[in-house]
């Protein structure tokens, strides 16, 4: 129908990922934060503004560089399946150690929205949180909300309407690194678009390759290189 | 000004506040304690140490993790306060 539209909810264990999902969609997925829990991936609609929205929560971890089942599970979904928006959802109370993740899925993929949960009980804390600067040092939508009191839904809906309408452009903000790396990249990152074209992120793929992920290139030969072709 | 203290994060005290300078651990380990909060510069605390001193717990980016004497004692920080 071009109608519908693929939400994938991405964050660290216990940031209120499901609490999100399940308030969303109305749907009662349980999820423990034990390694392995959210492996079979839960997906839940809704309807907004005449689009048919469905939300899909990706296993809860503290980084996508595939160290385990969950992690590649995750990564894969972002990088693979190439969900219209990714939600990282963040929990305003540990934002330091949420961060990792999130700055790891900007690297990744471009339609992202940064939802930092928890709101209400980071502010019993005394912390503040000042979205507009993070929406300017991120390059992508900031909200803030409360999944379990369904606090700033209305705004996280309208976001999400707004990037898959393309009102919304989404300039997620990239990691610069050294300059040895960043030569490096250079060399790879070309060869790398012939392969993969404008799919995926050409400089994520070149940097996963540079760290040896040895995993990512299996993935991607399974994926790029037609039957009967071998390196 | 007195030499900075360089201490194993393995050798710390209970209450000490150490500031990683070094993480001599490669591949996946490494990446798993970089992704947990262990990077250069951060400042960790020793929660408590086992009886044995293996395994300890450190605050860190806001969470205790325990670690393992064979990761503990290849990472490096200095000592930036005692505690207690």
């Amino acid at each position: 129908m071009g109608n519908e539209y693929r939400i994938a909810l991405a964050g660290n264990p216990n940031t209120g990922k499901s609490t999100l999902f399940n308030a969303l969609t109305g749907l009662r997925q349980h999820t423990g934060n034990w390694a392995g829990k959210t492996v079979s991936l839960a997906q839940g609609s809704v309807s907004f503004k005449n689009k048919t929205l469905h939300f899909i929560d990706l296993p809860g971890t503290y980084s996508l560089f595939s160290n385990s089942k969950d992690e590649e599970v995750a990564r894969n979904y972002i990088v693979f399946e190439k969900p219209d928006v990714t939600l990282v959802v963040l929990d305003a109370t540990s934002l330091e150690r949420n961060f990792n993740l999130a700055l790891q899925v900007l690297e990744m993929t471009k339609n992202v929205i940064v939802c930092i949960n928890l709101i209400d009980e980071a502010e019993k804390q005394g912390i503040r949180i000042n979205e507009r600067l993070l929406m300017n040092r991120m390059g992508v939508p900031v909200v803030k909300i409360s999944a379990r009191n369904k606090q700033g839904f209305p705004v996280l809906l309208d976001t999400i309407d707004r990037i898959v309408t393309g009102e919304i452009e989404c300039h997620p903000t990239q990691m610069q690194y050294s300059p040895e790396i960043e030569a490096q990249i250079g060399k790879i990152e070309p060869k790398v678009r012939e392969v993969v074209g404008d799919r995926i992120s050409a400089r994520w793929i070149s940097l996963r390759l540079l760290d040896g992920d040895e995993a990512l290139l299996t993935e991607l030969a399974k994926r790029f290189v037609p039957e009967g072709v071998s390196g | 000004m007195a030499q900075p203290n360089i201490i194993k994060l393995a050798n710390g005290q209970k209450g000490n506040l150490i500031k990683i300078t070094s993480i001599n651990l490669d591949g996946v380990m490494r990446r798993r304690l970089l992704d947990l909060g262990f990077v250069t510069g951060a400042v960790v605390e020793v929660v408590r140490k086992s009886p044995l001193g293996d395994p300890i717990a450190f605050r860190v980016a806001q969470t205790t993790i325990a670690l393992r004497k064979e990761e503990s004692e290849k990472m490096e920080g200095e000592l930036v306060a005692n505690g207690e």
